[in-house]
C-alpha cells in the first residue's frame, strides 16, 4: 500500500511540473505572436480614427506594454489563487467561459470516448485473434482508412448527407434557433449532440482497434497461447481467457491516450458544426487574439490528458496482480 | 501476382504508390497557373466531361484546384516530415548519454504529447505569425514526439545489448559504436518512422488551414478549398467538398501504404512472411 501510495505522490509531482511547462510554453508561443490584439479586435481603419488617449486605454485594456516575464507570473499568480482572467472576446471570467463550454463539449467527447473504447476494443481484438482472416482484412481497411480522413471532412460528408441531404438531423449549433433558452429540452440538445458525436466516435475507433489488433496478435503468438491450444482449448475460450487479459494494460493506455485525440477531433469538429463547445471556443481565442482563453483552455486540456494519463497508472495497479503487490517495479 | 512473393509485391505497391504521389505532385505544379484562372460565364458547374470537379462560384476549375492543393499539401508534408524526423532521431540519440539529458528529453516528449496536438499546432503557428512559415514551423515541430520516444526506446535498449557492452570492453570508441552498432539498427526505424509521419503531417496541415491557422485564403490549398466549400453546401454544390477531400483521402492512403510497405521491407521479423 505504501508503495502504491509513494508511486501515485511521485505521479502527481511529475504531472504538476509538466502542467507548469505547458502554461510557460503556451505563453511564450503566444507572447511570441506577432498578432496584435488591438488590431485583430478593433480593426484596422477603426485604429487609424482613435486618438492616442483612446488607444493608450485600450492598450492597457490588452496588456501590450508589459514584459512578458512580469505578465506570466502576474497569470500564474492568479492562476493559483483560481483566477484564469477575463476572456477579451466573450467578455467573461476565462474559467466561466470554460466552464460553459466544457459542459457542452463534455456530452460529446464522453459519448465519442466510450463508443471509441468499446469498439476499438472489440474490432482490435476479433481482428488480432483472426489475423489474416476476413474479419481481419475488413477491419483493417477500415481502420486505415477512417485514419487516412480528416475528421473535418468526415463531419462534412455527414453533415452533407444527413443534415443537406436527407434532413434528418440538424446542420448545426447545440440547440434550436430561435428557441427561448428555458424551453430548450435535453432531446434537443442531445438530437443536436448527434452528429458531432458520430463523427468523434468514427475516427476515434480506428486508432484503438489498430493498436490493440498489433497487440492481440503478438499475444496470440506466445507460448502460453500455444500451449492452452495443445491442451485443446477452444479458439472463443483461448481468446476470452488468455487473450482479453493480457490485452487489458494496453488497451487501458490506449483508451486513457485517447483522451488527446478526441479533444483535438472536437476542435475540428465543433468547428464544421458550429458547436458552442471548448474547441470551437479555442479557435475563436486563436483567430481573435483572445490570450487569457487560449491559455486557459491549453492548461486545461492538458490538465485533462495528464490526468487521463494518471490514472491509467493507478489502474494498471488494479488490474494486474504483479504490479498491485509491489512485484513489479515500474 | 501469384508466384510473386511477398516482398517482391511490396517493392511493386512502394513503387506505384510513389509514382502516383510524383505523378500528383508534378501535375499540381504545371496547373498553377490555370487553378487561379476565374471565368464568370462557367461559375457553378457540377461535375461535367470539361470539369471533372466541377467548378465554384467563381468559375475555377475545381479539378486544377485541387491538383495544385495536393501538390502543395505533398510538398509541406515532405518538408515537414523530414524536419521532425531529423529532430526526432537527434533528441532520440541524445538519450543516449544518459543521466539528465535523457531525463530533459523524456520531460519534453511528455511535455508535447500532453497538449492536444490540434491545439500545439495553432499555438506554433500563431508564434509564427500563421501562413506558410507557420504552418511549417507548427506541423514540423510538434511531430517528433511519438519517434522520438520509439528511438529513445531502441537506443536505451542497445546501450544495455551485450554486443554493445562488449565492444565498450575492448576499448571501441563511442563514435565507432554509434556508427557500426548504432546506425544499421536505428536506420530502419528511422526510415519506416519518416515515411509514416506524412499522413499524420499531411492531415494536420490540412485541418489546421481548414481552421484559419495556416495557408492563407489565396493559395488554392485543400484546406481553404474545403473551408469555402462550407458556405456553398446547404445550397447544394456537394462538389466543391466530395471531390477534393477524396483525392486528400487518396493521397494520404497512398502515402500510408508507402509506409506499411516499405516496414515490411525492412523489418527484418517479417521477412519470411
Amino acid at each position: 500500500m505504501k508503495h502504491r501510495l509513494t508511486f501515485t505522490g511521485k505521479k502527481l509531482i511529475r504531472m504538476l511540473l509538466l502542467l507548469l511547462g505547458v502554461s510557460l510554453a503556451a505563453f511564450l508561443l503566444m507572447s511570441a505572436s506577432p498578432l496584435d490584439p488591438l488590431q485583430t479586435n478593433v480593426g484596422q481603419a477603426a485604429l487609424g480614427t482613435m486618438s492616442q488617449e483612446q488607444i493608450a486605454k485600450l492598450e492597457d485594456y490588452w496588456g501590450v506594454n508589459d514584459p512578458p516575464a512580469q505578465r506570466y507570473l502576474g497569470w500564474l499568480g492568479d492562476f493559483v489563487r483560481g483566477d484564469m482572467g477575463t476572456s477579451l472576446l466573450y467578455r467573461q471570467p476565462v474559467s466561466q467561459v470554460i466552464g460553459q463550454r466544457l459542459q457542452n463539449s463534455l456530452w460529446l467527447m464522453v459519448f465519442a470516448w466510450v463508443i471509441s473504447g468499446v469498439l476499438g476494443l472489440t474490432l482490435g481484438v476479433i481482428a488480432g485473434a483472426n489475423r489474416g482472416g476476413l474479419a481481419d482484412k475488413l477491419i483493417r481497411g477500415y481502420c486505415l482508412l477512417i485514419s487516412s480522413t480528416p475528421a473535418f471532412w468526415l463531419a462534412l460528408l455527414l453533415l452533407m448527407i444527413f443534415g443537406v441531404w436527407l434532413g434528418w438531423l440538424p446542420i448545426g449549433l447545440s440547440v434550436p434557433i430561435g428557441v427561448d433558452a428555458a424551453s430548450v429540452t435535453l432531446a434537443d440538445r442531445l438530437y443536436h449532440a448527434i452528429l458531432p458525436a458520430l463523427t468523434l466516435s468514427i475516427t476515434g475507433v480506428a486508432n484503438i482497434a489498430l493498436h490493440t489488433r498489433e497487440k492481440m496478435a503478438d499475444i496470440m503468438e506466445q507460448d502460453y497461447i500455444l500451449l492452452a491450444r495443445a491442451r485443446g482449448e477452444s479458439h472463443r475460450s483461448i481468446v476470452l481467457r488468455h487473450g482479453l487479459r493480457n490485452v487489458a494494460l494496453p488497451a487501458i493506455t490506449l483508451q486513457f491516450a485517447s483522451i488527446s485525440e478526441i479533444f483535438g477531433g472536437s476542435v475540428l469538429v465543433e468547428q464544421v458544426f458550429s458547436y458552442p463547445g471548448l474547441g470551437q471556443a479555442a479557435v475563436n481565442a486563436g483567430l481573435g487574439g483572445d490570450l487569457p482563453l487560449l491559455l486557459g483552455i491549453t492548461v486545461v486540456s492538458a490538465a485533462l490528458v495528464f490526468g487521463g494519463n494518471l490514472i491509467a497508472d493507478l489502474l494498471y495497479g488494479v488490474v494486474d496482480p504483479k504490479i498491485r503487490r509491489g512485484v513489479a517495479k515500474l | 501476382m501469384r508466384h510473386w512473393n511477398g516482398r517482391r509485391a511490396a517493392l511493386a505497391l512502394l513503387l506505384l504508390a510513389l509514382l502516383v504521389l510524383c505523378a500528383v505532385t508534378a501535375a499540381g505544379c504545371l496547373l498553377g497557373e490555370q487553378a487561379m484562372v476565374t471565368d464568370f460565364s462557367r461559375k457553378n458547374l457540377s461535375p461535367c466531361g470539361a470539369f471533372l470537379f466541377g467548378t465554384d462560384w467563381m468559375g475555377r476549375d475545381m479539378l486544377a484546384r485541387t491538383l495544385t492543393g495536393l501538390s502543395l499539401s505533398i510538398r509541406i508534408g515532405l518538408l515537414t516530415a523530414g524536419v521532425s524526423a531529423v529532430l526526432a532521431l537527434v533528441l532520440g540519440l541524445a538519450s543516449a548519454l544518459g543521466g539528465w539529458v535523457d531525463s530533459v528529453v523524456s520531460w519534453c516528449i511528455d511535455l508535447v504529447m500532453g497538449i492536444p496536438h490540434i491545439l500545439l499546432v495553432m499555438l506554433i503557428s500563431l508564434a509564427f505569425g500563421k501562413g506558410f512559415v507557420g504552418v511549417v514551423a507548427g506541423v514540423a515541430l510538434s511531430h517528433w514526439p511519438s519517434l522520438a520516444r520509439v528511438i529513445r526506446g531502441e537506443v536505451l535498449q542497445l546501450k544495455g545489448a551485450t554486443y554493445v557492452r562488449t565492444a565498450e570492453k575492448l576499448g571501441v570508441s563511442r563514435l565507432q559504436i554509434a556508427r557500426r552498432h548504432f546506425l544499421p539498427h536505428l536506420l530502419p526505424q528511422f526510415l519506416t518512422g519518416l515515411v509514416l509521419q506524412f499522413p499524420h503531417a499531411i492531415l494536420h496541415e490540412a485541418s489546421v488551414t481548414f481552421l484559419g491557422f495556416g495557408l492563407s485564403s489565396e493559395q488554392p490549398a485543400i484546406g481553404v478549398i474545403l473551408s469555402e466549400s462550407m458556405n456553398y453546401l446547404t445550397t447544394g454544390k456537394w462538389w466543391l467538398a466530395v471531390f477534393p477531400g477524396l483525392s486528400l483521402v487518396l493521397v494520404v492512403v497512398l502515402f500510408a501504404a508507402m509506409g506499411e510497405q516499405l516496414r515490411k521491407l525492412l523489418d527484418p521479423a517479417s521477412v519470411h512472411r
